[in-house]
């Protein structure tokens, strides 16, 4: 910047910005504050204070048995990521070290398939899991998802090997290193923060996916999306005891994001903005 | 120790051919340049030679040894890359040791030889650093030690100093030859720039296209060049070239002369020309004469007090005149 | 190396989008199994004249295109926003982008209860504040209030977007255009609009291939009701094929839907293409 900013300049920013931002921020705030509070507080019309109890928190579990869905997440989450990882990571590298002619019309056709809406294939996949004996099972579940995201994953690593320089390779070529060598002591080391920005990116997609999660689950695999869906019709006083199971439902995924701004901006452009 | 020897190499990627046919003599302790213009080849060759690329055909050896097939950690060579090519998660200390890890030394010699290369190269403050941390031209350093510290037959430099500024460069190049004097190993140095060339080496090798178009030591490459292109190429401000009636006069095809080789005079000469730009660097005066001739640069002393819109006349120093024939090479 | 990658993805697509098309052209209702047999084109008509396709189609061409117009012109403004200086940058990004990292189903059921619910609202509480009776958002404007939480969602993505593109904006580019004597709204016009160009085309772009396929915020808020007035395609695939059990039909409404989404694809590309360079 060439002259200084004025204070006042700043000022006004400062607060239009602060009011937008809290405006934009505010229903997860109140339900943040709401799961403080007990079911008869909840009701009572809009507070901000809370009394700070964990009533709320503690009937989800016993009420809910809340634990399991959210075990249900992580796991297929986590199971997920693995093994995306485990395809992409030898894909992305073949692409982004031995390109061919090919590699971008590849990398093109793995993006689409990530267009194909979801409902198109509902019945087939619902039946042929139905078929298999994979309804209900985290294993399918995690089967599902690793497929949906793969090519966002194939896509992030591609563009994050792409960054490495060759000749750094070369110059570890020169030093002696095998190929083995290269890969351990060279290339690794320098993938691996591009590495953990993509697991963590597709483990957010993975926990807050609902369309297959849903669909695909009844009742022992069923993670958080289908376990908050199951209390769509209003059953009374709950609303402390949903915005405590929102709360959990949400507060990883939130801090997780928080963290990985810039990786999600890769990812879910495909890495055409960086 | 560092004899390399090139016969009959050639390299295609494909279709295209880079190097047609190269056969090359290097000797051991030698600072060898390879010059020429942007996709000369140069890169290409110093690659083959270190094994980073394989030859389409043609034979290299080190030291009478055969090492066309070899991978490039075999030919006991070290490389230093334009980007430096440094390992950025390793300190500078262990960027320098990891040859020396790899080649499986025990940790009290990596230790020993690490500390030598960077008390040569003064980085021994800068071990613990990452190469993010470091300037420029301490990364070139860490890069030199990189390649110091395997005790190499011959050091391959890939254009170091293009991605320094002007007055860094300068300290750089002198530092690269303060380091043969000392090692005495052989070096090979690829750059566009004839000024380095011309700085530092034994030996240059002018290639264009793929070609060598002339092998020999600066001060044969400026005197007698083999053809226009070497005499166009070598020598800063490049040389004047005159074709027609005057050329007809020398008997050749066209007369190239430097500019450091013209007489100005205000009153009488061979060439009437009218100034039209004239810079006055205090030290030299460069003058871009408008003649019948066509334009002709000349350097002139300090002295010379020309300006633009003058008349000027100018007369090459005869024993200066360079002769070349309608295949544009020397007479 | 590649090869499990493809592979498994080739067999991913070919595999269940070939059995949806084969399926729609089969009669095969799980509910009545034993009428399984060929149905020709049936599916596809009955699909067609079913009373919520005309609605399903219209639906979701507003909600994209309702949600692209709230996420790209406010991702621009609140983008332009947050690139001032401002105290406490951080924590004003963080809160921005908190809505794209929370599930639908708790983003619709957030905003369904706590906030435009007509009993229990906030919105019902500001209503009542300022003398208004509150309005039923859902029964009223089902359409809208989905098109409402999709576009909370997807804001904070357009927002982060355009944000990281303007700031890569150089100074010396704005600098110049001021001496030049460009004002403030010749500034934005000529300079900030063509160089974020590229990127609105990539958020344009990614979203729809989300906002083409929402499906939970919809099932957990109106259940596409009332009547069609918020069902889109996904949701009526969903009604016809899970809920009703009609395989065959589901199928034909699947193809329907991946031919509009492939119809919104060339669309797209022709009208942004020339700004996207992968």
């Amino acid at each position: 910047m060439a002259r200084a900013v004025t204070t006042q300049h700043k000022v006004i920013a400062t607060a239009a910005a602060w009011i937008v931002a809290l405006l934009i921020f505010f229903p997860i705030l109140y339900t943040i504050i709401t799961s403080f509070k007990s079911e008869q507080e909840a009701i009572q019309g809009f507070d901000l204070i809370p009394s700070w109890t964990l009533e709320s928190y503690a009937d989800v579990q016993s009420q809910y048995n809340y634990w399991k869905p959210f075990m249900n997440s992580v796991i297929i989450s986590v199971g997920s990521t693995v093994l995306a990882l485990l395809v992409a990571v030898p894909a992305a590298w073949s692409m982004a070290f031995s390109p061919t002619k090919r590699t971008k019309d590849i990398l093109m056709w793995m993006l689409s398939t990530k267009m194909m809406p979801a409902v198109a294939v509902l019945m087939p996949i619902y039946l042929l899991f139905r078929d298999l004996g994979l309804l209900d099972s985290r294993f399918g579940l995690t089967v599902m998802l690793m497929l949906i995201n793969l090519p966002i994953v194939v896509w992030m690593l591609y563009t994050y090997f792409r960054e490495i320089p060759g000749e750094i390779l070369e110059a570890a070529r020169m030093d002696g290193a095998s190929l083995w060598g290269e890969i351990w002591h060279v290339l690794t080391p320098m993938a691996v923060p591009g590495i953990a920005s993509t697991m963590l990116l597709n483990i957010i997609l993975a926990w807050n996916e609902a369309f297959w999660t849903i669909r695909l689950t009844t009742t022992e695999a069923a993670p958080l999306t289908a376990f908050i869906t199951s209390f769509s019709s209003p059953q009374g006083l709950f609303w402390a005891k949903l915005s405590a199971a929102s709360t959990l439902a949400i507060a990883p995924i939130l801090i997780m994001g928080w963290f990985s701004q810039k990786q999600l901006v890769r990812g879910l452009t495909f890495g055409a903005v960086k | 120790m560092g004899k390399i020897t090139l016969r009959n190499v050639n390299k295609s990627f494909g279709p295209v051919t880079i190097i047609p046919n190269i056969d090359l003599d290097i000797e051991d302790g030698e600072f060898v340049v390879f010059v020429g213009p942007s996709g000369c080849g140069n890169s290409t060759l110093l690659r083959l030679i270190a094994g980073l690329e394989d030859t389409t055909g043609g034979v290299i050896s080190i030291d009478g040894r055969d090492v066309t097939g070899e991978a490039p950690a075999k030919r006991k060579l070290a490389m230093v890359f334009q980007s430096y090519a440094l390992y950025p998660h390793m300190t500078v200390g262990k960027n320098i040791a990891f040859p020396l890890k790899m080649a499986g030394e025990s940790a009290e010699v990596i230790d020993r030889k690490v500390k030598d290369a960077a008390r040569v190269l003064n980085l021994t403050n800068y071990l613990d650093r990452r190469p993010g941390q470091l300037s420029g031209g301490q990364r070139q350093r860490v890069a030199i030690g990189r390649a110091i510290v395997r005790q190499p037959s011959a050091f391959l430099f890939d254009e170091p100093l293009s991605n320094l500024d002007a007055s860094l460069r300068g300290t750089m190049r002198l530092e690269i030859s303060e380091l043969h004097h000392q090692l005495k190993t052989t070096m090979i140095y690829v750059t566009h720039d004839q000024v380095e060339a011309m700085t530092m080496a034994d030996k240059i090798v002018v290639l264009n296209a793929g070609n060598i178009e002339q092998v020999g030591s600066p001060m044969e490459l400026y005197k007698t060049p083999k053809n226009l292109f070497v005499a166009g190429f070598i020598g800063s401000p490049k040389m004047n070239f005159v074709e027609g009636a005057v050329a007809d006069k020398f008997g050749a095809r066209t007369i190239g002369v430097r500019p450091e080789h013209i007489k100005i005079s205000t009153t009488a000469g061979d060439w009437k020309g009218k100034v039209g730009v004239a810079e006055h660097l205090g030290s030299d005066t460069f003058l871009h004469v408008h003649t019948d001739q066509g334009t002709i640069n000349v350097r002139g002393d300090g002295e010379v007090g020309v300006n633009h819109g003058d008349t000027v006349y100018l007369t090459p120093m005869p024993t200066k005149v360079h002769k070349f024939g309608a295949d544009g090479n020397t007479m | 190396m590649l090869a499990p990658a493809v592979g498994l993805l080739f067999l991913w697509m070919i595999y269940p989008l070939l059995r949806t098309i084969y399926y729609s052209f089969m009669r095969y209702n799980l509910q009545r199994p034993e009428t399984y047999g060929f149905a020709g084109w049936n599916n596809y008509f009955y699909f067609y004249m079913d009373p919520g396709f005309w609605p399903a189609i219209l639906n979701t061409l507003v909600l994209v295109i309702g949600v692209l117009i709230i996420t790209v012109v406010g991702g621009i403004l609140l983008g332009m926003l947050l690139d001032q200086p401002i105290f406490g940058q951080g924590i004003v990004r963080i809160l921005v982008i908190s809505p794209f990292f929370v599930m639908p189903p708790v983003a619709a059921l957030v905003w369904k209860n706590m906030i435009l619910s007509p009993s229990y609202g906030v919105a019902a509480d500001i209503a009542k504040f300022f003398g208004a009776s509150p309005v039923d958002w859902f029964a009223q404007y089902p359409l809208f209030s989905v098109i409402m939480i999709v576009a909370w969602q997807w804001l904070p993505f357009a927002t982060l977007i355009l944000l990281t593109a303007l700031q890569s904006l150089d100074g010396e580019q704005k600098e110049a255009a001021e001496m030049d004597g460009a004002g403030f709204f010749s500034r934005f016009w000529h300079l900030t609009l063509p160089h974020l160009a590229r990127s609105i085309t990539v958020v344009i772009l990614i979203q729809t291939i989300f906002l083409l396929g929402v499906y939970a915020e919809i099932l957990v808020t109106t259940g596409g009701g009332p009547g069609y007035a918020s069902t889109n395609l996904p949701y009526l695939i969903y009604k016809v094929g899970s809920v009703g059990g009609d395989v065959g039909r589901a199928s034909a409404g699947g193809v329907i839907a991946v031919i509009l989404a492939n119809i919104v694809a060339i669309f797209l590309m022709r009208a942004v293409g020339k700004n996207l360079d992968k």
